[in-house]
């Protein structure tokens, strides 16, 4: 009788039949976390990506506390239709330092992945404000209650936490994380300090007050969005998968 | 333990297993359901082999086809280029002026440039270019920065007021060239840009004589604007602002300025090309 025919030997063991799910469970548990190990490989490497300023992961949180990602999904697609309307397809190197990634899979509206630099600062504010002001026939709801005042005072806990899950802030970053997320809106100039560690954080306030609000934030965040990475410099077969 | 016995009822063979008598029936799987199953084994490993499948510790299984999706993609796109060839060389070699001018051409770039605009323009300038407070109608004959396509074409590729070296930089200053005004006085200029835009100017009104002295410079004498200043024509009922007495008291002194991206950052030559003719074309192009 083969083997196959035994399980009345688990079936009346409670310790063979627990050392027999014990077994099941390791071994699917293997194959699902064995692939990651190789998933640094599966991350072009591409020059640009940054860890975000400190105001810009403040309007992340924004965005995912105003649940943005229930209509709007950050993930282009290697499809013709979705490069021709938003622009080169998205890389799992422009989300590595999302934790989580906001690639989403609804699009009540449109894809936001790279929506930086689309608009200006002014049409963001309006646009989240009141979006029937400018796109008439809008159905996304309003946000005029960002325009209340940033509570950042635990900023650097932000960052260390996201540092000790792999984001490469580094200690300077974490340190100055108070005073650059200030520097951002209310510095008009180009900040050096800033430029240094962050390069391409746009300066200024978009709401144009001398205060630091959430819609600070969330529009320094959008104005990101999809712009790190200069595709002019980037070679298509290296990051060919 | 029990054996195995052919049940008398059903004719199927039991498990072999018996609790307090009661014996299991071992009833086969029906035969098409065995076949599926198969048939997607063996499927499934024909597919490991010829797709990318596994994880290997540096990449992983490109399989015998060795296909990429993102590589697909790259030859979709190269197909598409090919299949539109024969307008975009065309409209890569040919000035805007000239792409107006043959008529195939322009049609081309009108059917293009209505998309593009839909997708980048329209959030702005509203559908078919009607405008909306602070965004200019672009379906009119007034321009700010010029109404030739070789001007809109200059405009949309660096845009208004924005960080590209290129962008049309100029911006309205409070109160005009000089000091602060009086409210007064503020209130007398607003009347005359208010008498301007109806069309009759109060000659000899001590509001005519702050707008001479303080924004005929960018306005013009008769408020008729300046393009290369991007100062807007006064002397109409057209407003990019809100207009009105109150909307010109507060432009003189809190100027807002209209800025708008570079587009040449985002779209290529050609699509920009076809923009232009599209803009020229909705209605006021001169
Ligand atoms: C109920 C669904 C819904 C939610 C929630 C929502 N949006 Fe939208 N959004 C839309 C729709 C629909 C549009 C397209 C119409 C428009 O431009 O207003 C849009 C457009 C946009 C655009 C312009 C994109 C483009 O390229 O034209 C931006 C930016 C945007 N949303 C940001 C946000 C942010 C930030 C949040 C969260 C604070 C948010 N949205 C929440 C539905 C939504
Ligand atoms: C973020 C909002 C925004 C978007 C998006 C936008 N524009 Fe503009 N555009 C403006 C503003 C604001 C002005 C007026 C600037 C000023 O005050 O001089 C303007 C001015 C213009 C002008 C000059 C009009 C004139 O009277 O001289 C043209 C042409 C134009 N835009 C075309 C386009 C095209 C084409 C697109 C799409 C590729 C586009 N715009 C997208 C905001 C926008
Ligand atoms: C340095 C040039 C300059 C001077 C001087 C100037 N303006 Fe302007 N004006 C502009 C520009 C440019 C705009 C468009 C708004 C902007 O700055 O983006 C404008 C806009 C306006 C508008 C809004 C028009 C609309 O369509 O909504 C009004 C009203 C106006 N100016 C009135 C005045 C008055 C009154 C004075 C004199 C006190 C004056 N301006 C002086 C350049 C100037």
């Amino acid at each position: 009788m083969s083997i196959f025919k035994q399980h009345k030997v688990f079936e009346t063991n409670v310790f063979f039949l627990a050392v027999g799910i014990l077994l099941c469970i390791i071994v699917g548990g293997l194959v699902e976390v064995v692939p990651l190990f190789s998933i640094e490989s599966t991350i072009e490497k591409v020059q640009g990506v940054r860890p975000y300023s400190p105001l810009e992961l403040a309007g992340r949180n924004i965005y995912i506390r105003e649940g943005c990602y229930n209509c709007h999904s950050q993930m282009i697609r290697p499809f013709k239709d979705e490069v021709e309307r938003y622009g080169h397809y998205s890389l799992a190197a422009e989300s590595m330092y999302d934790h989580p990634f906001q690639w989403g899979s609804k699009r009540t509206g449109p894809d936001l992945a790279r929506v930086g630099g689309k608009f200006t600062n002014e049409w963001q504010v309006r646009h989240l404000i009141n979006p029937r002001d400018v796109v008439p026939g809008s159905i996304m709801p309003g946000y005029p209650h960002l325009k209340r005042s940033l509570d950042y005072g635990d900023i650097e806990a932000h960052l260390k936490a996201l540092s000790v899950v792999g984001v490469p802030y580094t200690a300077e970053q974490i340190t100055n994380a108070k005073k650059d997320m200030a520097e951002q809106v209310l510095s008009e100039a180009p900040d050096a300090a800033i430029a240094k560690r962050y390069p391409k954080a746009r300066m200024g306030s978009a709401m144009g007050t001398d205060k630091v609000t959430e819609m600070d934030a969330l529009v320094a965040y959008l104005q990101i969005l999809g712009t790190m990475v200069d595709f002019t410099k980037v070679n298509p077969e290296a990051i060919r998968r | 333990m029990a054996t195995i016995e052919k049940d008398a009822v059903s004719g199927q063979n039991t498990t072999g297993h018996e609790w307090d008598g009661i014996k299991e029936l071992n009833t086969p799987l029906p035969k098409w359901w065995v076949y599926v199953f198969w048939a997607c084994t063996v499927w499934a490993i024909g597919y490991w082999i010829a797709m990318p499948a596994w994880p290997t510790p540096n990449g992983f299984t490109k399989g015998m086809l060795n296909y990429s999706s993102r590589g697909s993609l790259d030859e979709d796109l190269k197909a598409q280029k090919q299949s539109r060839s024969a307008w975009l060389t065309k409209i890569e070699k040919a000035s805007v002026e000239e792409i107006e001018k043959d008529k195939a051409l322009l049609q081309y770039a009108m059917v293009g440039g209505k998309v593009i605009f839909g997708e980048n323009c329209s959030a702005c300038h509203g559908a078919g270019g009607s405008g909306a407070m602070g965004y200019p109608r672009l379906a009119d004959d007034e321009w700010l920065w010029g109404g030739s396509v070789a001007e809109i074409e200059q405009t949309i590729k660096f845009g208004v007021r924005n960080a590209n070296a290129n962008s049309r930089q100029s911006e309205m200053l409070p109160f005009g060239t000089g000091d602060k005004l009086a409210d007064q006085q503020v209130g007398q200029l607003a009347d005359y840009v208010v008498s301007m835009a109806g069309k009759a100017p109060a000659k000899g009104s001590p509001g005519e004589a702050i707008f001479a002295e303080r924004c005929v410079a960018c306005h013009a004498e008769d408020g008729s604007g300046n393009k290369d200043l991007g100062a807007p024509a006064l002397n109409n009922q057209l407003w990019l602002f809100k207009g009105g007495k109150d909307g010109i008291t507060a432009q003189i002194t809190k100027p807002k300025h209209g800025s708008m991206p570079a587009w040449s950052e985002r779209l290529d030559a050609s699509t920009i090309k076809m923009l232009a003719v599209y803009v020229h074309n909705l209605g006021g192009g001169k």
